[in-house]
């Protein structure tokens, strides 16, 4: 899969996590530019890629991951 | 109804949606609004939201107190002014085998772990009783899941030191409370964590990241379950089940094949799966749940097919059967009238997939579960717990009987041309009288049951019930009617506060449909009076408040002989009668006993 379209399914779970159709993700972006994006919704929001892409996180990535730009690092390893 | 939200649902789906979901279903109309308080023993966030959305789908709108993590015991024993403001309706306590502290270690001889398993109990005896001695509410408590791993191998499930063994005690004690409590309800993951999967349920990263004692995608299930108690104590079940004949009830088409040639009985697979479903569907009389056909076949065919030699379901077990070629969904009509009840209290079971979607298209609120394959209609029936028992009474047992009973009267009804000869003809006998706790819990089935002979449509917990009954400030009638057909039991209630010394006005005035245009309306508007003078009532104030469903009483009041006080704009009416002058009794076809 290319990163252009990791991104792309991506961006959309973000918008149906925090339902909100502006969002669009960067590899910059973290918690602190999504309103809503507190460490409860951070749970759904794992389990939400995790779904779409088919993969699991394990502990130490969840714990170390600091933006959007290392989540899809890890994406990309796995699909 | 969304049936995203319904058995088997896309767990993915709804974590991902669930705001869209809630947006929308926040939409519907006559949402009834019930306060909830979530103590949890562990992170409880995303139980809320997904228990929001199962509540929303069957039409109650919760709002929520939420614990600080983990303070589930100090909320409950030492309080918290928060919690006592929000004064729940229902109060869940979200434990798990995580919240267990004192578990038996290998040393510990029997009486010693017999003394942790008290221990264990009385904390959380001393949390419901707490709660309960300060809140009228009802608790739902979790029993315990099994732990994830086994020190003691397959022994772990016998030996007492085992966490099997020592978890297994701790629920049946939880049980033996739950038998004599009212008001408290088992919460079984135990059971939900078995069907999900134990070691997917007990994900430990979860725990160890989040604080979440059970993977979030095993959450909708924990949700849901929860959902179905609560939904259940609010009179929010199904009440009938509407079922199609071919390939549903019998593997084969009894019209094309030939009653001989039907799947069902012994001898083959496919006839065994059948069997099993129509043991399963039968089961469920004994639980008060209303059989119905509705095929397209001939009558004849329908009625031979039922009584086929291997069959366990016969004719006589069905109160409507409609086998007929009129679209599915103007027989359902049709069975809901004759029942008297609305068709969003059905189940329809049918095979084939276009006839659900027509039928949920058409008639609202009706569940259509979508069975697959034989062999899964009982597991996709069931997991959707149309029927989840909280408040079981004796007239539940009875009530195909009493419908087959109303069968009867109507038959009678057809040989009398004079209605009120009819009636003399039923030879009714009534008792009314005040509250009596052996009714109590079918009183409050009653008040959250009946939606449209319904004055005000006000729900009452158990809970809300004893309290009523307890204060003195109340007058509060029930009615049992019988007939030469049968006993009816307790079919109407009424509830009425008195303020000011000489007013009553009256919070709840309720009947069974099943007992409709008997005159028992006015024979309990009779005692209502005859007790309002004792207690020198000088006038009685009526309320009507409609609602999509009550407007067959709608001129209740009117009839009664009130006199209109007030109306607003959304028809809700205010109505009083004065009986310091002349009362004259109404009722003069039943006979009403001491």
């Amino acid at each position: 899969m290319s990163k252009e379209e990791i991104y792309e399914r991506l961006n959309n779970v973000f918008r149906d996590v925090f339902d909100d159709e502006s969002i669009v993700v960067k590899p910059e972006t973290t918690s602190k530019d999504i309103e809503d994006w507190d460490s409860l919704e951070h749970i759904n929001l794992v389990v939400a890629v995790e779904q779409e892409f088919g993969i699991k996180f394990n502990m130490g990535e969840v714990t170390t991951m600091k933006n959007v730009g290392e989540m899809v690092d890890i994406i990309m390893t796995r699909t | 109804m969304l049936k995203e939200l319904e058995y088997p649902f896309d767990v993915n789906y709804l974590i991902k949606n669930k705001k869209k979901i809630k947006k929308e279903l926040l939409n519907n109309q006559g949402l009834i609004e019930k306060k909830i308080a979530i103590l949890g023993g562990s992170t409880t966030s995303e139980i809320k939201n997904m228990l929001e959305i199962f509540l929303l789908n069957y039409g109650i709108k919760p709002s929520f107190y939420e614990s600080e993590y983990n303070k589930f015991y100090e909320d409950a024993v030492f309080g918290n002014e928060e919690l006592d403001n929000f004064n729940p309706d229902i109060i869940y306590i979200h434990t798990t085998n995580r919240n267990i502290i004192n578990y038996p270690t290998m040393c510990d001889d029997e009486k010693q772990v017999q003394e942790k398993l008290e221990s264990e109990f009385s904390k959380f005896k001393t949390v419901w009783e707490k709660l309960f001695s300060k809140f009228n509410a009802t608790i739902i408590q979790n029993n315990f899941e099994y732990p994830y791993y086994r020190l003691l191998g397959n022994k772990d499930a016998v030996d007492i030191h085992g966490k099997t063994n020592f978890i297994t005690k701790l629920n049946q004690k939880f049980y033996d409370y739950a038998n004599e409590a009212k008001n408290f309800f088992i919460n079984d993951i135990n059971y939900v964590s078995s069907c999900y999967g134990l070691d997917k349920w007990a994900n430990q990263f979860y725990w160890h990241m989040y604080k979440y004692a059970m993977e979030v995608p095993a959450i909708p299930y924990l949700s849901f379950n929860l959902a179905n108690i609560i939904k259940s104590i609010y009179g929010k079940n199904k009440k009938a089940f509407v079922l199609d004949l071919d390939n549903t009830l019998w593997g084969g088409i009894v019209g094309d094949d030939g009653v001989e040639n039907l799947a069902i009985g012994p001898e083959v697979p496919s006839g065994q799966v059948y069997s099993e479903f129509q043991q399963y569907i039968k089961a469920h009389k004994d639980l008060g749940i209303i059989l119905n056909i509705n095929s397209k076949n001939e009558h004849e065919n329908a009625i031979a097919g039922l009584n086929h030699v291997a069959g366990t379901l016969k004719p006589d077990d069905f109160i409507i059967i409609k086998a007929n070629w009129n679209p599915k969904n103007m027989n359902i009509k049709d069975i809901a009238e004759e029942l008297n009840l609305g068709a969003d209290s059905f189940v329809f079971v049918d095979d084939n997939p276009a006839e659900r979607k027509i039928v949920s298209s058409y008639v609202d609120g009706i569940a259509t579960p979508e069975i697959d394959v034989p062999e899964n209609y009982i597991r996709i029936i069931d997991h959707n717990s149309y029927f989840e028992m909280t408040n079981f009474s004796n007239e539940d047992l009875k009530k195909n009987e009493l419908y087959k009973d109303n069968a009867k009267r109507s038959q009678m009804m057809a040989t009398f041309e004079n209605y009120d000869d009819y009636l003399k003809s039923l030879k009714m006998k009534a008792e009314i009288t005040s509250f009596k706790p052996i009714y109590l819990e079918r009183i409050s089935q009653l008040s959250n049951k009946s939606n449209q002979f319904n004055l005000t449509t006000k729900r009452y917990s158990l809970a809300d019930i004893e309290e009523v009954n307890n204060d003195d400030s109340y007058i509060k009638l029930y009615g049992k009617l019988e007939d030469i057909f049968g006993d009816n039991g307790v079919i109407s209630v009424t509830i009425g506060k008195i303020k000011n010394n000489d007013e009553l006005h009256i919070d709840l005035w309720i009947m069974s449909c099943r007992v409709l245009k008997r005159n028992m309306e006015f024979a309990m508007m009779d005692k209502l009076v005859e007790k309002a003078k004792e207690r020198k009532i000088k006038t009685i104030y009526g309320y009507y408040y409609p609602t999509l469903k009550n407007k067959m009483v709608n001129n209740f009041y009117d009839l009664q002989g009130f006199e209109l006080v007030s109306e607003d704009e959304q028809g809700n009416k205010v109505y009083k009668l004065d009986i310091s002058k002349e009362y004259t009794n109404k009722n003069n076809s039943i006979e009403v006993t001491k």
